[in-house]
């Protein structure tokens, strides 16, 4: 596998090249493929080595599936993914690995490195494992699970997330919304992996505790130089968790850059769009949202040029007949739209 | 003028566990009027979405009500003449007709966690065409379209079910509806999901959504439409909203009126523009501190509340917020129980501070 290893900037953890991920569709008596989901249509991202890159965007853009494609949850139709790890080299001198060359034994060394902590808490844990099995589980897996001390470490994860200890014994069930996604949480700091694919981490969670949450990953990031990949739909965390933010529309990123120049300069219309449906809390403010026109992007079935034109307000000829590139236009500030160095669009 | 369509009376659920006795509502009280919203806010875990399955007649095992009364008005939508009945939906049977009536139908509820209510061998379609089928009449009319009366109603037929299946996920912003109406839960995003479960508990019309979390799975722009539309039937259908969440941006621009939980009990109750901009107990003001505000990243941490959730098998004396509250009075709040009390008026709080003690 090594010639097809490209040299990666030494500070950059993963790298993820022309990802695509389609999910075919069947349909008439035989069951036959009639077309795909494009759910991830080509991305190209990086996470640095520390960072958290936030990736937002529209409900059912790929989100979930590109993070699920990063460990190979799902196996990705096309592209690259390099991760840089120190687990594969005999003498533990970090190397760059391809993660869709990896086989069946390597990717579960690998998932000690990279954990996901999942969206649906109902759906990620199992109903009829105790608190503690759930959390230990990785470790067990990894043949790390051992006695007493399995205790003290489920014990300290639950501490950590704002939990209590006795909680261990309890089931998934005998908990609220927020509580179950916090054990998500606890599972996957419990393999100390360098990087988190974080989908909805918080969202159950109230300010509060969400607060918490978000103050225990920064300092987790700051001791053991964690890196995210942190997903969610509330742009005010988003903002402050993340270095860079990546933002997708219909199964491609639209735009990409560091967290202020994103919510205060925006390059696409579509994060425009986004930043001017935030929410405010504050009853007597009046909200200024820009309403999208036409209906949402079908991933099956695209519109032509640029995916966004049909609802753009922006939209010219080209935006119709064109493909945008993914381009940088600024130092770090990547964008795919047409009309990306003239506009002037407005941030929060 | 505001009509009560739900009040709670002194609402407790409990939990009987191996370690003893969860209070998981611990004597709850408000009104839902018709055609208005209330706020539910609160820290996770605090009881919002057991007194919202306590209304449904849907607390999970173990749970039970050993007190409290929840009292419906209802109005027959069919039958808009009728009078007024008042039904103890305490005294129901949960697994009886009468409930099964009411809920998906005349009550709807959309829940926390998409999951727990879709299931995964039908499809979008199916789960709303039930819903249809079970809750929702078309009006049955007579004579030619200059004068058209109805005549009484009828069920949806198999046809109706899906246009109307269709039509709804259309609304809530699912791509190409008419496909997605085959879709299994798996093959769905996680706000694909949600919206289908919006999907069937706005289909039927009803007179009190329960929405918990309904909107924490959407991106900004899907979340505003979705408030649209509940805002939409809100003023055609006059439907009551009880909307628990813990975003406080949707809250402000939904809530005429917002119940802050602590520990199972209410902590405040007030206008939504009093609990933001004059709220009084010091759970709410810590719980406004803790938004990270949009515009400026700051390196700085997040405010949070200190300490931890108390133990519910052993809970502290007095107020139970005095061990992590920035306003404690020692010798005051760890030995009295504080009193739920209008100190202003329609401003209510349960603390001592507001107490001559
Ligand atoms: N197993 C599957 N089969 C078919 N289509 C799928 C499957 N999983 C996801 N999809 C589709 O792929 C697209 C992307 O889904 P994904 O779950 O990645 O979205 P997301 O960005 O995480 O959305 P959300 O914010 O709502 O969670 C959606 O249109 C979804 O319906
Ligand atoms: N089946 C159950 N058995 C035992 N305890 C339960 C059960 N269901 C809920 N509880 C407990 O009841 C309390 C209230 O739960 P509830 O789900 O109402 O919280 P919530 O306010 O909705 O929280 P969140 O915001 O996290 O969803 C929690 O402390 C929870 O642990
Ligand atoms: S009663 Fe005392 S401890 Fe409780 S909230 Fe009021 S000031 Fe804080
Ligand atoms: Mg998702
Ligand atoms: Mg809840």
């Amino acid at each position: 596998m090594a010639e097809r290893i490209p040299t990666i900037a030494d500070d950059i953890l993963l790298d993820v090249r022309g990802l695509k991920k389609y999910f075919p569709i069947h349909g008439g008596l035989l069951r036959k493929v009639i077309g795909n989901v494009k759910a991830v249509d080509d991305i190209t991202l990086f996470v640095r080595e520390g960072e958290t890159l936030g990736l937002v965007g529209e409900s059912g853009c790929g989100k979930t599936t590109a993070s699920r494609a990063i460990i190979r949850l799902y196996d990705p139709t096309a592209g690259e993914i390099y991760f840089k790890t120190a687990k594969f080299s005999a003498d533990g001198k970090p190397e760059v690995v391809n993660v869709l060359d990896l086989d069946k034994a390597q990717l579960k060394i690998l998932r000690q490195e990279i954990a996901m902590i999942f969206q649906d808490p109902v759906n990620s844990l199992n109903p009829r494992m105790t608190v503690f099995d759930i959390i230990s589980e990785p470790m067990v897996i990894h043949g790390k699970g051992k006695g007493a001390e399995t205790e003290d470490v489920v014990v300290n994860l639950l501490e950590r997330v704002g939990l209590r200890p006795e909680h261990m014994r309890r089931y998934p069930h005998e908990f609220s919304g927020g509580q179950r996604q916090r054990i998500g949480i606890a599972r996957a700091l419990s393999m100390n992996p360098r990087l988190i694919l974080c989908d909805e981490p918080v969202s159950a969670l109230d300010v509060s505790i969400q607060a918490q949450t978000l103050n225990l990953l920064q300092d987790l990031q700051k001791d053991f130089d964690l890196s995210y990949v942190f997903v969610a739909h509330d742009l005010s965390v988003v903002q402050h968790i993340s270095d860079r933010v990546a933002v997708m529309y219909v199964g491609k990123i639209a735009e990409m850059v560091d967290s202020d120049t994103l919510y205060n300069n925006p390059l696409h219309p579509y994060t425009e769009a986004l930043m001017s449906a935030i929410p405010k809390p504050d009853p007597l403010y009046k909200s200024e949202r820009i309403v999208m026109q036409g209906d949402v992007a079908d991933p099956s079935n695209p519109p032509s040029g640029c995916y966004f034109h049909p609802r753009c307000n922006y939209a010219k000829d080209i935006c119709k007949e064109k493909e945008p590139e993914f381009r940088e236009l600024k130092p770090g500030h990547f964008v795919s739209c047409h009309l990306a160095e003239e506009l002037q669009l407005q941030g929060v | 003028m505001s009509e009560p369509l739900l009040e709670i009376k002194n609402l407790k659920v409990e939990f009987d566990v191996r370690d003893g006795i969860v209070h998981a509502v611990d004597g709850v009280t408000f009104t839902i009027n018709r055609g208005e919203t209330l706020g539910v806010i609160g820290e996770s875990g605090c009881g919002k979405s057991i007194t919202a399955k306590a209304v449904m007649r849907m607390v999970p095992k173990p749970g039970k009500i050993p007190e409290g009364e929840i009292v419906y008005h209802r109005r027959d939508k069919y039958n808009p003449d009728k009078d007024v009945e008042l039904l103890n939906l305490t005294n129901m049977d949960p697994h009886g007709e009468e409930i099964r009536h009411i809920r998906g139908g005349e009550f709807a509820m959309i829940f926390q966690e998409p999951m727990s209510c879709l299931t995964p061998v039908y499809t979008a379609g199916v789960h709303i065409g039930e819903a249809l089928d079970l809750h929702r009449l078309l009006p049955r009319k007579v004579g030619d379209r200059m004068a058209e009366v109805i005549s009484g109603y009828r069920h949806v037929t198999k046809e109706e079910a899906r246009e109307i299946s269709i039509e709804m996920l259309h609304r809530v912003g699912l791509p190409k509806p008419e496909q997605r109406v085959d879709s299994y839960p798996h093959q769905l995003s996680g706000g694909q999901r949600q919206r289908v479960m919006i999907a069937i508990a706005l289909s039927c019309h009803p007179a009190m959504l329960i929405a918990d979390e309904p909107t924490t799975a959407l991106d900004v722009s899907i979340e505003a439409q979705i408030l649209d539309i509940m805002r939409d039937l809100q003023d055609t259908a006059d439907m009551a909203i009880m909307f628990i969440t813990h975003n406080l941006g949707v809250v402000a621009e939904m809530a005429k009126e917002i119940v802050v939980m602590y520990m199972g009990k209410q902590v405040e109750k007030a206008s939504t523009v009093n609990i933001f901009y004059e709220s009084k107990h010091p759970y709410t003001r810590a719980l406004l501190e803790s938004i990270p505000k949009v515009g400026k990243r700051s390196t700085e941490r997040l405010a949070s509340i200190e300490g931890m959730v108390p133990d519910p098998f052993n809970l502290p004396t007095g107020c139970v917020f005095h061990p992590r509250c920035p306003s404690y009075m020692a010798g005051k709040c760890d030995k009295i129980t504080p009193k739920w009390q209008e100190v202003e008026k329609d401003h209510w709080v349960r603390c001592l501070l507001y107490e001559d003690v």
